[in-house]
């Protein structure tokens, strides 16, 4: 029996919302295990679907097909072996520290005394001890978080899962309590058997786990799995866990193709269509000023991440912005100017805009745009209209979220405009 | 203050556009309207009322039993909430039909109801217990639905991570109900208590006291104790209620709301500190006490084990195989059950309104007509004097102070009590009942969007008045470009609820006996009352039905979308 020596697994996992025309595949095909004393990170960017994965596997969703198997036998309904510890910690605020880790002792039928002394145990594990009659509003974002460990450990669960337990943290505390929790793991202090961490944070996924499964979105699907084999403790500087993570930056950031498959197709056309990364266009014209000055124009992209100090997730997002636009490419892990990005970036203000504007009129999603509110009456079309149409290619949540962007990015380039009162959307005058 | 709105729970259709799910409601109450007529029609012909006293001795008595009858509706108002909320919210498919036959029943004058309520339960039940059931019922529904809407929309609003939270740690349904649902909705519920006994006080007044024909139902209580003494002229025993009744409401909220506000102040779910908690110096009292804490105490145990026992009771369940569990084929066969006989009753109310000749649905067109300038009057009044008063109040400190405890006394009083009192003295004005109707709607209503307006104006951001005087805005640009818009979304709200208040009123305004002589005026809610008077069952159906129409559509039509608006446009965050 092979599928015993696995403490999860999945096969053939898909999730798909809608039907017929407008029928969106959240997540394709995945599959994937865990075995007993793992730590597995999920990586990806927004929107791949790994939130949704984790909630499947607890069993607080299921998937529209494949089968979850844990210890061999398929799940049925939440699973009783696993919790989570949220992002947003999901601490009941009307409860003390103690009340919010003896609520889940008590769920499980444990007798009062023992709940209290166990509850008590734990909070002074996470160095909590002091602070079990404060309410989760008197205390920082970590002791918060560190609550939400301390109640996911409480239940003693085989399978720990965590939904970005750092991210909504600031950076000292989240660095801290990465540290702590990794002390508790593998001093073995704690009975769980395997984490799952879910995470868009591609140096916490090194710096954590002991394998990370890198997704990618658009379907969201797994593109690889990454052993990692750096001993506890790690550290940043090391060169090979710098290596490791240039690694994981160079798959997630791919390579720019050719200009026709970079761009993808209009909506409605056959092909997939190209969607637009949700960046603001300050943040990218920032990227492309700072590779400017870099020498040769071209930067490591996981160097990059550190230099300007934002998290991996919206370097990414700008990175694909800038492909996109052509004012970059992507080659090995490494992001250099192209000339058209290097005119941008020393450009005035309405020569950027005259630049940024002549570039997205090549993206098929504008040109289809454009031409549709050219062909309409008065050169206008409701919000509506549009958003119908895009969810040919785009789930609702989606293509609502497409076509914010696009009217920020046309606003910018004068090309489009936007009436809110109205919900009527229109082109500049110039803009034919 | 910004929540201060969404507190309270406004009863908006969820759907603009009418639906086919509407005419199903209009019928099945059509139904219920026609069979609660027909039970009543075998009540006794002449009834006598018991004596009331006008001897101020007797008035602690009295206050007793009405708060005794207002809490006995608050009881009941809150199992009703529990039951049809929690169904509303977990079953979709009930929550098809639940939602707006919500939406109409809080549109039904809940006065019209009184005569049905009354006459078939008198058909039942000996009649002293059918009095007393019937007013508790009328209160009910004065106090049940903004609860209902307020509960419905806590569950459907816990956030999902605390939702996931509690399934994940396998929280059995009262658990759920105790650390999550409850604690989540304590506010809210709390806040549309008190607004719930403030329109109960308001129907209590004449909930006391009601007659049909020849039948007088009357019940002992501060209601029917400020109507016998406006009857007979006394205005020493007017003095004497109108006081015994704003004390009664006085001490009500310094020891049951006040503590309650302040106590829920743990409940909020922000996890910043805020900076002004509600105080209540009762609810300190408590707390401090020696002999309330050893009470808890002493209590603990039993609660202890009432929680573990309950929690046993109730295990948890998955989410799956509750749903499987959940028989929807009962609902179903339940439905098909009542259907026919529901058919049969519908059927029989369209015979009756099919009595109704041509001339009087015009009539009553016109008495709809005349009731909406009525209500429209009284709105615009309000309007006038609480915008200026309400925004003078709210954004000057010193103003508030000595203000505010003034306008929550005045506003406490429920206007029916007064209503004696204002046609003592209206009725010999130009205008005449004309005038006191609309001086009642206005007593009953003008609080809602003074309180509002209160509300709005201090949640003014201080850096956006501060930005209006540095740019040296006139008075009428600072209104225009900061002060109205700002207020839109609470205007709307105070409006809202206003209106529905107004048309309720009417029933009362628009036609009254006094001293012995019955006057009336044309409108919807003097048709209303003259028919329950005359007896006149069809005309009352007809009525009633016409009422809940137009109040449901205008509703639709025009204050759910100014409610959108005001939500997506002007809404300061």
């Amino acid at each position: 029996m092979a599928e015993n020596k696995f403490l999860l697994e999945l096969r053939h996992i898909s999730q798909i919302y809608g039907a017929g025309e407008r029928r969106f595949v959240a997540i394709q095909d995945v599959s994937l295990y865990l075995e007993e004393g793992e730590f597995a990170a999920l990586l990806g960017p927004s929107g791949c679907g790994k939130s949704t994965l984790l909630r499947i596997i607890t069993g607080l969703q299921r998937p529209s097909s494949g089968q979850v198997l844990y210890r061999g036998s398929p799940l049925v309904g939440v699973n009783p072996y696993a919790t989570i510890v949220f992002q947003t910690f999901a601490l009941f605020p009307w409860l003390t520290v103690q009340e919010n880790v003896e609520v889940a002792l008590k769920a499980r039928g444990v007798p009062a005394d023992l709940r209290t002394s166990r509850a008590l145990d734990l909070l002074d594990r996470v160095g909590l001890d002091g602070f079990e009659t404060a309410y989760p509003r008197e205390l920082s974002g970590g002791m918060r978080q560190k609550v939400g460990f301390a109640r996911a450990m409480a239940v003693e669960p085989e399978l720990l899962c965590l939904d970005e337990p750092f991210s909504s943290l600031d950076v000292l505390s989240a660095e801290s309590l990465r540290g702590e929790l990794l002390e508790l793991w593998t001093g073995g202090d704690i009975p769980t058997k395997a984490i799952l961490m879910v995470t868009h944070n591609i140096e916490e996924a090194v710096f954590m786990a002991d394998r990370i499964i890198l997704m990618e979105k658009d379907p969201g699907r797994v593109l690889m799995s990454l052993r990692i084999d750096l001993p506890h403790p790690r550290h940043r500087k090391d060169p090979k866990f710098l290596e490791t993570v240039d690694r994981v930056y160079m798959v997630l950031a791919g390579q720019t193709l050719p200009e026709h498959l970079e761009l993808g197709t209009a909506p409605g056309e056959p092909g997939r269509t190209r969607s637009l990364p949700d960046i603001a266009i300050d943040d990218l014209a920032g990227l492309l000023e700072h590779l400017s000055h870099a020498p040769q124009n071209r930067a490591d992209i996981y160097a990059l991440a550190q230099e300007l100090q934002v998290t991996s997730d919206k370097l990414l997002s700008l990175i694909e912005a800038a492909e996109l636009l052509g004012f970059a490419v992507v080659a090995h892990g490494d992001i250099s100017l192209t000339p058209l990005g290097e005119t941008f970036a020393e450009a005035s203000i309405r020569a950027r805009k005259e630049i940024f504007a002549t570039r997205i009129r090549r993206l098929p999603l504008f040109r289809w745009l454009i031409a549709m509110l050219k062909a309409a009456h008065n050169k206008q079309l409701e919000w509506e209209v549009i958003q119908t149409a895009l969810e040919l290619e785009f789930h609702a949540e989606e293509a609502e979220r497409q076509l914010e962007i696009a009217i920020d990015w046309g606003r910018y380039a004068e090309l489009i405009s936007y009436d809110d009162a109205s919900e009527m959307l229109f082109l500049e005058s110039d803009g034919t | 203050m910004n929540t201060l709105t969404r507190l309270f729970q406004l009863g908006l259709p969820s759907r603009r556009l009418p639906h086919w799910g509407d005419a199903v409601i209009f019928f099945l109450l059509a139904a219920f309207l026609y069979l609660g007529l027909r039970v009543g029609l075998g009540s006794p012909e002449v009834i006598k009322g018991p004596e009331i006293s006008l001897s101020p001795q007797v008035l602690p008595y009295y206050a007793g039993l009405s708060v005794r009858r207002m809490a006995a509706a608050y009881v009941l108002s809150m199992i009703f909430t529990f039951v049809y909320g929690t169904l509303a919210a977990n079953y979709p498919q009930a929550r098809k039909i639940l939602l707006p036959l919500l939406d109409v029943l809080q549109s039904v004058p809940i006065l019209s109801f009184l005569p049905v309520v009354l006459l078939s339960l008198s058909a039942i039940f000996p009649l002293r217990l059918a009095v007393e059931l019937a007013s508790i019922i009328l209160i009910f529904t004065s106090q049940v639905w903004n609860l209902t809407f307020a509960w419905y929309q806590s569950l459907t609003t816990i956030p999902r991570d605390l939702q996931e939270a509690a399934t994940v740690f396998r929280f059995g349904a009262w658990q759920r109900f105790k650390t999550l649902e409850l604690p989540f909705a304590a506010i809210t519920l709390i806040w549309n208590s008190m607004m719930s006994w403030a329109g109960g006080w308001f129907f209590l007044m004449a909930a006391e006291i009601f007659t049909a024909g020849e039948r007088d139902f009357r019940l002992a209580g501060l209601g029917a104790y400020l109507q016998e003494a406006a009857n007979q002229g006394d205005t020493g025993a007017i003095f004497w209620g109108l006081g015994t009744l704003v004390l009664t409401i006085v001490a009500l909220d310094q020891l049951v709301w006040r503590p309650l506000v302040a106590w829920s102040d743990r409940f909020k779910l922000q996890l910043v500190e805020g900076e002004s908690e509600p105080t209540s110096w009762f609810f300190e009292a408590v707390r401090g006490s020696w002999l309330a804490n050893s009470v808890v105490r002493l209590l603990r145990p039993v609660a202890c084990w009432l929680d573990d026992w309950l929690a046993r009771r109730f295990p948890w369940r998955d989410p799956e195989a509750r749903a499987k569990a959940r028989a929807s084929w009962i609902l179903y066969l339940l439905g098909a059950l009542a259907s026919p006989w529901l058919l049969y009753e519908g059927y029989q109310a369209g015979l009756m309104l099919s009595r109704i000749s041509f001339v009087q649905w015009k009539l009553i067109a016109l008495a709809v007509g005349a009731t909406m300038l009525r209500v429209a009057g009284a709105l615009a009044i309000a309007l006038a004097w609480t915008l200026p008063l309400g925004v003078a109040i709210g954004t000057n400190r010193k103003l508030a102070t000595w203000l505010q405890p003034v306008v929550q006394i005045a506003a406490s009083v429920p206007a029916t009590a007064l209503f004696p009192v204002v046609l003592l003295v209206a009725l010999s004005l130009p205008g005449g009942l004309n005038a006191a109707a609309i001086l009642l709607m206005l007593l009953g209503t003008q609080w809602y969007l003074l309180f509002n307006i209160i509300a709005g104006a201090s949640a003014i951001p201080q850096d956006l008045r501060y930005t209006a005087a540095l740019l040296q805005l006139s008075r009428w640009q600072r209104w225009r470009t900061l002060i109205l818009p700002a207020l839109m979304p609470y205007l709307v709200t105070g409006a809202i609820t206003a209106s529905g208040g107004a048309w309720n009123a009417s029933i009362v305004a628009e036609y009254v006996r006094f001293g012995g002589e019955t006057l009336q005026i044309r409108g919807i809610g003097a048709q209303i009352a003259a028919a329950t008077a005359a007896g006149d069952y069809p005309l009352l159906l007809a009525a009633t039905l016409s009422m809940i129409i137009v109040v449901s559509t205008i509703n639709r039509l025009v204050w759910r979308r100014l409610y959108q608006l005001a939500e997506e446009k002007y809404h300061l965050d």
